[in-house]
């Protein structure tokens, strides 16, 4: 939205003093705060969004507690708890790098980008290889694909069901996170962010501890309690 | 306007301003050629040309189903019977031929056959399997069929594409921004994102039509919707585009929050603002809290359909009942979407053309961020069949909460007409009509919140009326309502005020024929969603289908008054009716920014007794004995 000025005389410095705020509106600092408010409005639908697998989950483990204990077995707990520990390390990066962009620390800016950016891949990697891969093989599927052969309960099908509902919207949101903060961190090489300019690395930090808080629910509920 | 604090000198600070607006003709000036004119509407960040476009987007859906509806009507015209009759031929046999009546439509269903040579010996192919061959199949199941999918693909239109969009993306987009003074919306670009959003949904529900349509009813409640035409894909794209539809509603609703808070022009408090954007506000609030919970829940539905997860399906062990939760969650709520900018045009529809102050300002605002709020405890009450007696209770009492709000704005309505100069012209009909239709809508509202009385009218034609009184006499009403009032705003072009009172009495008469008598259907007993009926309802139906298409030509007329006021229109002046909120202060149509400058409140959008409408003399405007000396005409 933003538009650059390369005329002034002040071409040859930084991008981020020369990012100029769009017409609409009258101040940077106005469309500084519009951004926000917005990401914080779609933060609101990205709870209330996931709160529908939330609700299944309390639903169906009132109803079948047994499958949901027994399909919970299954589940590696370190597995998740690597994971867990992967996305708290990049809620703090990119907090970090929000706070270099104010700072303009302009290196670590870019390192913390691009760290958080690849734990966003390595927890896709574990989930994908160490989890989803190894679960699908042996028969642990949602519904009626399910053909794993000694089920604890018969209604074990629905918890697979929950479980990679859940995870695997998480996991689109893991994945859309981290190819924005991959295109944000082309934009901080390009000089685009600094202590006048970081609208976009604030409102990206934003999204991804909602992605990071929103694990952190799922994480216990599916792995933890037995 | 750029960075005004590093510029202190005004006339730089003029040069700065000016280099923005390269157009200062109006928005609809086209960009040269055919083509480079297609891609400026294409690509526009305009709220404007997207608030037109998302208009005739809405009016040619809305024709759409209302064809389709049209054929319900049509098909309803004489109950299906099954005729058995015996005959004796000229050889002494007795012969029984079976006929199927009162049925019109019957598009058939595709059917394998094995085909035969002329003994009746079946044909086999190469590898010696019997060959088949498709044929169509017509029936009674067959037609009866064909009425389900007419009602669906009406019921969905209508809603997701037609109401939804209708007065919050239609005409929020194009006033919003000039009510409060504002340029454009916040994001522009989301603003984009969100039309083609809409275009892409729609395209999606529309091509499962063509592929021979979804009879799951607009509420696609399972197991039905997760069974139903197993062997093909269109009710997946009809759920795709409902699905797709609810992000387009997400992100306008988000992008007008964030416009009202940020974006009002200077002078311009909360308290200041006209009531239709205190609706559009309470409408964007829903939209965001509602539609993620319809995303996940479709979501979900699709993936019960393509890999049959179970979630909804009892034979899974899953539960259909929490579809129903899950989907009236959303769709009671956005009810609201629907009827809310309804009330706020006519807040304007009735201050402006009764020249008078609304009646109890801050209680209209309030009551629409009341009803905003109710809205999200009382999606039980569809549920009153499917829900345990408990529950059932509390949400009937939640419900009978909303009738304080929506009460507040009705007697404040009544109360703003009283000894107001009313103008009845075409807006101000619609907006008594809109009274009259609500009243009756909201009041049969009660019988259906109040368990006992609903046990008998559930899923009857009773609730058929009642929504359709709130849904189209309200929102629809309150929509064309808006469309004549804006007109001359939107394209710099008065209309012909005569013939569109005439299309108006006659789409008024035609609803309440349609409409009224569904009452009286539903009370004794006629359900909903049936292609036939007993015979003591005949009579009902036909006066009913009679309605309907008394409508038909009302709405035909309206259509073709507004579409002549394009092409061969007197140009609008820039306030026709003294109105006075911002957007009658700009030009008709608006210029590409709106205003030449940003525009400083001074008063109140309803403040008729102290101030001349904007672009009015005050010799044509005399204020009453007692206003005070400083007639401010606005800004200029």
């Amino acid at each position: 939205m933003s538009t650059i000025d390369t005329e002034s005389p002040s071409a040859k410095q930084p991008l981020w003093t020369r990012m100029t705020h769009a017409h609409h509106f009258r101040s940077h600092d106005e469309e500084f705060d519009a951004c926000k408010i917005g990401m914080w409005l779609f933060l609101t639908t990205e709870v209330l969004l996931f709160s529908g697998f939330f609700v299944a989950y309390a639903i169906f483990r009132a109803m079948y507690p047994e499958a949901f204990r027994g399909g919970s077995h299954h589940l590696d707990w370190r597995w998740g708890s690597l994971n867990t520990a992967i996305l708290l390390i990049s809620s703090f990066t990119i907090a970090y790098s929000i706070r270099c962009a104010q700072t303009n620390n302009q290196f670590w800016l870019k390192f913390n980008l691009l760290f958080t950016a690849f734990c966003g891949l390595a927890f896709a990697g574990i989930k994908f290889a160490l989890e989803y891969g190894p679960k699908w093989a042996q028969g642990k599927r949602p519904g009626i694909l399910y053909d794993y052969p000694n089920p604890v309960n018969e209604s074990e099908p629905l918890w697979w069901s929950v479980y990679y509902m859940a995870t695997g919207t998480h996991l689109a949101h893991v994945l859309i996170g981290t190819a924005v903060i991959f295109i944000i961190w082309y934009r901080a090489t390009k000089g685009m962010y600094g202590p006048k300019h970081y609208t976009g690395v604030e409102i990206t930090g934003l999204y991804w501890h909602l992605v990071d808080l929103i694990w952190i629910f799922l994480f216990p509920l599916l792995y933890l309690i037995h | 306007m750029s960075d005004t604090s590093s510029n202190p000198d005004p006339h730089e600070f003029d040069a700065v301003d000016h280099s923005h607006d390269h157009h200062e003709g109006s928005y609809l000036e086209p960009a040269g050629g055919v083509w480079a004119t297609i891609k400026q509407w294409a690509l526009t960040k305009d709220h404007k040309k997207l608030g037109v476009m998302y208009m005739f987007a809405v009016l040619i859906l809305f024709f759409l189903g209302g064809v389709a509806a049209l054929g319900v009507r049509a098909e309803l015209w004489e109950p299906v019977r099954y005729k058995t009759t015996t005959t004796v031929n000229d050889q002494g046999e007795t012969v029984t031929t079976q006929e199927v009546t009162g049925q019109i439509f019957n598009v058939g269903r595709p059917k394998e056959e094995p085909v035969t040579d002329a003994d009746g010996n079946p044909v086999l192919d190469d590898n010696g399997e019997p060959l088949t061959e498709t044929v169509r199949v017509y029936n009674l199941q067959t037609g009866n069929e064909t009425y389900n999918r007419m009602f669906t693909l009406h019921g969905a239109i209508m809603v997701f594409m037609v109401i939804i969009p209708s007065v919050p993306a239609a005409l929020g987009n194009f006033f919003l921004p000039i009510m409060i003074g504002a340029k454009d919306v916040a994001f522009p670009r989301l603003n984009l994102l969100s039309w083609w959003i809409y275009v892409f949904g729609s395209i999606f529900a529309v091509a499962s039509i063509f592929l021979g349509g979804v009879d799951t009813g607009w509420t696609f409640y399972t197991p039905y919707s997760t069974t139903t035409d197993a062997d093909h894909w269109r009710v997946v794209y009809m759920i795709t585009g409902a699905f797709i539809l609810g992000f387009s509603s997400i992100l306008t609703g988000l992008n007008f929050v964030v416009t009202v808070h940020k974006l009002r022009a200077p002078g311009m408090g909360w308290f200041d603002m006209p009531l239709f954007i205190w609706a559009r506000y309470a409408t964007a609030i829903i939209q965001v809290l509602a539609t993620p919970v319809i995303g996940v829940t479709l979501l979900l539905l699709i993936m019960e359909r393509l890999l049959h997860i179970g979630i909804f399906d009892p034979n899974l062990g899953g539960d259909p009942v929490l579809f129903q939760h899950f989907f009236w969650f959303y769709s009671h709520p956005v009810v609201y979407v629907m009827i809310l900018p309804g009330f706020g045009i006519l807040n304007e529809l009735l201050a402006v053309h009764a020249h008078k102050r609304i009646f109890g300002y801050r209680a209209v605002a309030f009551a629409s961020l009341g009803i905003a709020a109710v809205s999200f405890i009382v999606w039980g009450h569809h549920l009153f069949t499917s829900e345990g007696s408990l529950a059932a209770t509390v949400f009937s009492a939640l419900t009978f909460l909303v009738a304080i709000p929506t009460g507040v704005k009705m007697f404040n309505w009544i109360a703003t007409l009283y000894k107001s100069s009313i103008v009845l012209n075409t807006p101000m009909f619609y907006a008594l009509a809109v009274l009259f239709l609500f009243a009756i809508g909201g009041l049969t509202g009660l019988p259906l919140a109040t368990l006992a009385t609903d046990m008998h009218l559930h899923d009857s034609y009773f609730v058929v009326a009642h929504f359709h009184y709130v849904m189209m006499g309200g929102t629809i009403m309150a929509f064309v309502g808006g469309l004549f009032h804006w007109w001359p705003k939107m394209f710099g072009k008065m209309y012909n005020d005569r013939w569109a009172m005439v299309g108006a009495v006659l789409v008024f008469i035609g609803f309440n024929v349609t409409f009224f008598t569904q009452f009286f259907l539903g009370t004794r007993g006629m359900p909903r969603r049936y292609a036939s009926y007993v015979d003591e309802f005949q009579i009902w139906h036909q006066i009913s289908t009679i309605g309907s298409y008394i409508l038909l030509v009302g709405f035909l007329i309206e259509g073709a008054v507004l579409l002549h006021a394009m092409i061969a229109g007197k140009k609008a002046p820039p306030n026709p009716w003294g109105g006075m909120s911002l957007e009658w202060e700009t030009e008709s149509p608006p210029i590409e920014h709106n205003f030449p400058h940003e525009p400083i409140v001074k008063h109140g959008p309803y403040d008729y007794d102290e101030v001349v409408p904007p672009h009015w003399d005050p010799k044509d405007y005399p204020l009453p004995e007692g206003a005070p000396s400083h007639h401010e005409p606005g800004h200029h």
